[in-house]
């Protein structure tokens, strides 16, 4: 929208930008606040919440919706649904932004964000499920800079360049659906230390598979949810090819997903009943659990089947919409609302307004330069002088 | 081969050996044993452990017991705390816990950070590095007895802070500094294994006493620190449903399986992607040989009309001559007989 502004010559002040620079201001006036005062001047922390939102939503919900990336590059490029191969370059470009944007929300998480790379440079915890997750994200998020490069590239003319990088394009996409499989599940498996935190019907040894399968769920609604707003906003950027696949994009995900989350869903029946946890199921928390279970698995895997098989593409955006609020929830209840349920509710955490604040900017941040790249790189098209891209 | 062959089996055993394993502490290290019993709630190893550790005062002096009065927990000034807890019913003297780092025989803690902050001394003390430490607080997440405190206000040089043992003053051969002030002789300092003896010594000397158990022997894999107490545990604010797995263990099935997935995905992906190719391969071939095979009969099948149209052609051509020669036959036969007659 900003260009069209400068090409018209009509004001910059359009109301997306508007919002976003207040939105931008107050979140810089806050990470002055924090890298001045610490966390305790813009945070609820404390010494038995030691984890709030910026890990919650910022790191757990952020790295589970950049899941799309490694989820559709795989179903092109390693299962051969080449019907699909439009999706791939907006999933990448979002998986990328994802992942580089919970890597900045980190720096403002943890107390000393400069010694990030300690873990690998100056002593590594390998017995810490956290290295890991730190190792396998900052390789992942190589590789998913590289597997973004191609289209910076085509936009800066730099054939040779670009014709090395796709030749990587197979090993790129197994690396990152391993790379992927290990963190997002070790991202569950963080919790698996803290059994006497989390409620029993969170808590499962089987947490990493959990929090992977869901994390295949978050990517297949990301896609489909972006790719959404991508034709409400910026379709005059798309081409023919991918107008066309856009509906198949849709419908093929949507089955997909369908699937997973009723496998997710038998997996979490298995988890209670492993745990012998039925019991449980008639407390405040068992009803919070099963609101989880029914209203934001069981509802989305039925309506995500009824949108595909009556061909309605408006009933499956909408499911992807709840399907995502639904991988919040999860990600919400194991790490900040069933996490501590143990605690008087005068020690619990709640968020303070400048936590969300920064959550904001940074979802702010993600949007504007995704629509910065989308306006100007071959996201949404084919460029016209690069037809071999496979 | 060969080599991976040794490679697996090594750490195939050792995950067999970290199953069986049970870990008892580094020998002969050290511990300190609370006896609930005999603890008055005087506040002396608050201001020994403040002197010690060079600490902050407090906000109120240590020897005003108002602050009794609510439960206070460890926080970035403060490596301990002792608590007073309702007495109940039948027994009258109120009853004090202190707080403080447990020194876990296999810590949380240290299996919890990346950079190794933490390490478990063989004197028996869990030590804390700040130099390394990122501030992640995974930690404090870890720990079940939400002990690490953070120091929250400060912007760019935050650590860490808990009770250490005193292990600086135990290296000197010094006691800790709660054990050295304490009037009462409720904090027994000395070797871990001969501080359970003493309890166990104690509790059955005083079965009415004392709850038969001895707090921190075997949670979460056994803690330098012991506690008796002639109330049940949770009484004194101290969680008993924390089982006897160390805290490495919960997350080693987890670990174990990184390898695992970054040797076979590898593997099976490339096997989906050779078999998604082959049956493009396959589909490509199949659709040439049908088109092939269609261009075949179009081709047999004009033939055939064709080789049809010219055996016709043949067959009236030689019918036709042999109509010619026969007409010719019999004209030269009726010339013949016309001839004759």
């Amino acid at each position: 929208m900003s260009e069209k502004a400068a090409e018209t010559g009509k004001s910059f002040f359009t109301p997306f930008n508007v919002v976003a620079g207040i939105i931008i201001i107050i979140g810089l006036i806050i990470t002055v606040l924090r890298f001045t005062g610490g966390l305790a001047s813009v945070t609820n922390l404390s010494d038995v919440n030691p984890w709030g939102i910026w890990i919650g939503f910022d790191l757990l919900v952020g790295v589970a919706l950049a899941a799309g990336g490694f989820v559709t590059s795989a179903a092109v490029y390693l299962f051969g649904m080449k019907k699909y191969h439009s999706a791939v370059r907006p999933a990448i470009l979002t998986g990328f932004l994802g992942y580089a944007l919970v890597v900045l929300a980190l720096h403002y998480d943890v107390g000393r964000p400069w010694r990030l790379p300690y873990p690998f440079l100056v002593q590594q915890g390998t017995t810490s499920v956290l290295f890991e997750v730190a190792g396998c994200v900052a390789l992942y998020l190589t590789v998913l800079f590289i597997e973004f490069s191609p289209a910076a590239l085509e936009w800066l003319g730099l054939r040779k360049a670009r014709r090395m990088v796709v030749k990587l394009t197979l090993l790129l996409t197994i690396f990152g659906v391993v790379l992927s499989t290990l963190h997002q599940s070790s991202l569950g498996a963080l919790f698996l230390i803290a059994p006497s935190k989390l409620h029993p019907l969170w808590y499962s040894t089987y947490l990493p598979v959990y929090f992977f399968i869901t994390s295949i769920i978050a990517g297949l609604s990301m896609v489909i949810f972006e790719s959404t707003l991508s034709y409400r906003y910026l379709s005059h950027k798309m081409d023919e090819a991918h107008l066309k696949e856009k509906n198949d994009v849709t419908l093929g995900f949507g089955k997909a997903a369908s699937y997973v989350l009723a496998g997710y869903f038998a997996i979490k029946v298995v988890g209670i009943s492993t745990g012998n946890h039925w019991h449980l199921l008639g407390t405040s928390y068992g009803l919070w659990f099963l609101l989880e279970l029914f209203g934001f698995v069981a509802l989305p895997c039925f309506l995500y089947a009824v949108g595909v098989r009556d061909k309605n593409l408006k009933l499956i955006k909408w499911t992807a919409v709840l399907a995502i609020l639904g991988i919040i929830l999860n990600r919400f209840n194991v790490c900040l609302i069933a996490f501590n349920w143990h605690l008087p509710s005068s020690e619990r955490y709640f968020p303070h307004w400048m936590e969300i604040g920064i959550s904001i900017f940074i979802v702010t941040l993600g949007v504007i330069f995704f629509k910065f790249i989308v306006t100007r790189m071959p996201i949404l098209y084919q460029h016209p002088e690069y037809s071999d891209s496979h | 081969m060969g080599a991976a062959a040794g490679l697996s089996t090594a750490y195939g055993s050792s995950v067999h050996a970290a199953a069986n394993k049970y870990f008892k502490g580094y020998p002969d290290s050290l511990g300190i044993l609370f006896d609930s019993m005999l603890c008055i709630g005087c506040r002396k190893c608050e201001a020994g452990c403040n002197k010690v550790n060079g600490l902050p005062p407090p906000d109120q002096p240590f020897d005003d017991l108002t602050v009794l009065n609510k439960k206070r927990r460890t926080d970035t000034r403060t490596f301990t705390v002792v608590n007073r807890y309702d007495p109940p019913q039948g027994i009258p003297p109120p009853l004090f816990r202190k707080i403080q780092c447990n020194h876990c025989l296999e810590p949380a803690c240290a299996s919890a950070c990346f950079v190794k902050a933490f390490t478990k001394t063989k004197q028996g003390s869990v030590v804390y590095d700040a130099s390394v430490c990122v501030g992640c607080r995974y930690c404090m997440i870890a720990c079940p007895f939400e002990i690490p405190t953070y120091e929250y206000d400060k912007a760019l040089t935050p650590r860490i802070r808990k009770c250490t043992m005193c292990h600086p003053r135990v290296v000197e051969g010094k006691l800790p500094g709660c054990v050295e002030i304490c009037p009462n002789e409720a904090l027994s300092f000395g070797k871990r294994k001969d501080l359970i003896k003493i309890a166990r010594e104690r509790i059955r000397k005083y079965p009415d006493r004392y709850v038969d158990h001895i707090y921190g022997e075997h949670e979460m894999g056994g803690t330098s620190w012991l506690y008796l107490s002639g109330v049940p545990f949770n009484a004194l604010g101290m969680r008993e449903d924390l089982g006897v797995t160390p805290a490495p263990e919960l997350t080693a099935g987890a670990l174990s399986v990184v390898p695992m997935v970054a040797g076979l995905w590898p593997v099976l992906l490339t096997g989906l992607y050779a078999v998604s190719k082959r049956k493009e391969k396959i589909a490509k071939l199949e659709q040439q040989q049908a088109v092939a095979s269609t261009l075949e009969k179009a081709n047999s099948e004009a033939e055939a009309k064709l080789s049809k149209a010219l055996a016709n052609a043949q067959k009236e051509k030689d019918a036709a001559i042999k109509r010619e020669i026969k007409k010719a036959l019999e004209e030269a036969k009726q010339t013949q007989e016309t001839e004759d007659s």
